[in-house]
């Protein structure tokens, strides 16, 4: 399905990995437009030309009628590894919002790793103020007991009703999952199948 | 006023006909108990083999998955180094071409050193001497409460008939002739910043370890271009898989601080390599195994990045100079190993074991890992899950050279 959607236009898919390598080991550039992975190379800190691809990718041409865009960052936590500043990828985020979700009335989900002891103060930033402007979170952690055959882990859906200063507090749902090869299994808090 | 029950002559046989109807029950019960739970363990018996499997790649038309295994270092490198080395040996039995990359050897003194393959029948005696000489320590004291399992078989300690891999002996190195006529590529660093001029088109501004890192890049890139690992050159018939061993990355002599100071001046350099890297592993049919000193590595998100960075993740534990070594609990071993992170490619989920506590130990003539089991009894006599390892042993004694070679059937 993914495969049809990219070729009608109404996927776009920018492959890191690959991007990188076009960039680093490919020939010069002849179109004259920097690739969106421009601050690899260059070390210029900011994520400008990234954030230029997102925009012209989502923008509607003429004969589009794709309506809600969507942006998936899978993964947010990996832009900081490869130099860029914590400053500079929350900047992206935010101009992304601005586009996205003000002017094209989208969304954006983005994805970021995390741990409860980390020692990389620059992801918790980038993480905790993610968190702050969110309107969902999707928080997954393993359990707290350790590991299970049949439950492997937990996912707590926060939604994040106070930012619309009702005075109402968060609304936080957990859940149970359990993977299988291709797709994923939800149930409520001890529930798995291997119990009932 | 105490009572005094007194049994008339007839009571008393009565109530013994009762006491040994109870007694023989209760054996019965026993018995029962005890059978239920020795056919189980016969199950179990069976060897645990992991889903590695190194086939004749050039047949299959499935996708090979590529893999970036990274392993921690134990503090003296020595049993890191092993398992390196046995990653490169296996690739020379299976006939793949290998790239060596190190800063502290030289690749060809590092590939007279790898071990000798055990052929066919050479390996069951092998084994089985190995295995004989570990259980007669053992058998002097005799069990008190888990008295059961002494009368159980004894189950051969050689490997089951599904062959996957190879088994070498540390004690012999590889014969010359075997890796000679393979076709394998080096990459010494301190020939390779005397030899090759760096190209004009990067940035000056480069930290040692920046120019290391991007001349081994390079490296790569153009062995993978021209061998014609990432599928480029349609008339190459033999597919072929190029195993990457790159030792020690990440350390001094690579020209990197992060081993020494707490602020790098470049804290990105190891983070990107390992970016890139996986995107070239990801491009070509080749599988890369990587062994950096963690330990020394002061800046602890740097870890914490290139575990996310990784397929695979393991850390060796060695015991020397550290308190565990007089632990009787780890007598017979030399080390633990921790699983940090396991690839998940092409399916959502991996293949996770049942068991997470792996020790390793380095014999005579074999390196194994093997697995802790938890027992019923086990708190009661704690030493005891040693005896439990002879049965239960999961010899996946050299299947970590199979790194990176996956076998996937995509539906």
């Amino acid at each position: 399905i993914l495969t049809a959607a990219k070729e009608r236009g109404q996927l776009i898919f920018l492959e890191g990995l690959k991007s990188c390598l076009d960039l680093l080991f490919g020939e010069e550039e002849q179109s004259g437009q920097p690739s969106p992975l421009q601050f690899l190379s260059e070390g210029a800190s900011d994520l400008k030309a990234l954030f230029d691809f997102v925009r012209t990718s989502l923008t509607p041409a003429g004969s589009d009628s794709w309506k809600g865009p969507v942006l998936l960052v899978d993964d947010l936590s990996v832009l900081l590894s490869l130099g860029a500043a914590p400053v500079a990828v929350l900047d992206f985020i935010h101009y992304c919002r601005v586009v996205v979700c003000s002017q094209l009335k989208g969304n954006i989900v983005v994805l970021v790793h995390s741990n409860e002891d980390s020692e990389d103060e620059e992801n918790e930033l980038v993480v905790n103020s993610l968190c702050h402007h969110s309107d969902l979170i999707l928080w997954v952690e393993g359990l707290a007991t350790g590991f299970c055959k049949d439950v492997h882990g937990q996912i707590k859906i926060i939604r994040r009703v106070s930012l619309e200063l009702t005075a109402e507090k968060d609304l936080v749902q957990v859940y149970q999952y359990k993977i299988q090869d291709k797709n994923v299994t939800f149930f409520a808090r001890g529930l798995s199948a291997a119990v009932l | 006023m105490s009572e005094i029950c007194c049994f008339k002559g007839h009571d008393l046989k009565f109530y013994w006909t009762i006491n040994w109807v109870v007694i023989l029950l209760g054996i019965f019960l026993l018995a029962l108990t005890l059978l239920l739970f020795i056919f189980p363990k016969n199950k179990e018996n069976q060897r645990c083999v992991v889903k590695i499997q190194v086939g004749d790649l050039s047949n299959k038309k499935e996708k090979i998955p590529t893999v970036l295994v990274f392993t921690e270092e134990d503090k003296y490198g020595l049993y890191s180094n092993l398992l390196f080395k046995y990653f490169l040996a296996e690739g020379v039995v299976c006939g793949h071409e290998l790239f060596v990359a190190s800063a502290k050897e030289h690749p060809d003194n590092i590939l007279k050193e790898l071990p000798a393959p055990l052929l066919d029948d050479t390996y069951r005696n092998e084994l089985g001497e190995e295995a004989t000489a570990v259980k007669s320590e053992d058998f002097q004291d005799s069990m008190k409460i888990a008295w059961r399992y002494q009368n159980l078989p004894k189950t051969e300690a050689s490997p089951t008939s599904t062959k996957f891999g190879h088994y070498y002996d540390v004690s012999k190195t590889m014969p010359p002739e075997l890796f000679q006529s393979r076709n394998w590529h080096s990459f010494y660093l301190p020939e390779e910043l005397s030899l090759h001029p760096l190209p004009l088109h990067l940035p000056c501004k480069l930290t040692p370890a920046r120019r290391a890192y991007t001349r081994l890049l390079q490296s790569i890139q153009r062995i993978i271009y021209q061998e014609g690992f990432d599928g480029s050159d349609p008339q190459k018939k033999q597919k072929n898989i190029l195993r990457i061993g790159i030792q020690s990355l990440g350390s001094m002599l690579w020209g990197d601080d992060i081993c020494s100071s707490d602020t790098p001046e470049d804290i990105h350099s190891l983070t990107k390599f390992l970016y890139v890297l996986r995107a070239l592993l990801r491009k070509s049919l080749s599988a890369c195994i990587i062994t950096v000193p963690a330990h020394l590595i002061q800046n602890k998100a740097i870890m914490e990045r290139v575990t996310n960075l990784s397929d695979m993740v393991v850390g060796l534990e060695s015991f020397i100079g550290s308190e565990r070594e007089t632990n009787p609990l780890y007598k017979d071993y030399h080390g633990l190993v921790h699983v940090h992170q396991i690839p998940r490619l092409n399916s959502l989920i991996c293949d996770v074991s049942d068991t997470k506590d792996l020790a390793f130990r380095l014999k005579r003539k074999l390196f194994t890992i093997e697995v802790r089991e938890t027992v019923l009894f086990h708190y009661l006599e704690p030493k005891r899950w040693t005896y439990f390892l002879l049965h239960h042993q999961m010899m996946v004694n050299v299947a970590w050279h199979c790194f990176g070679v996956w076998d996937f059937t995509l539906k």
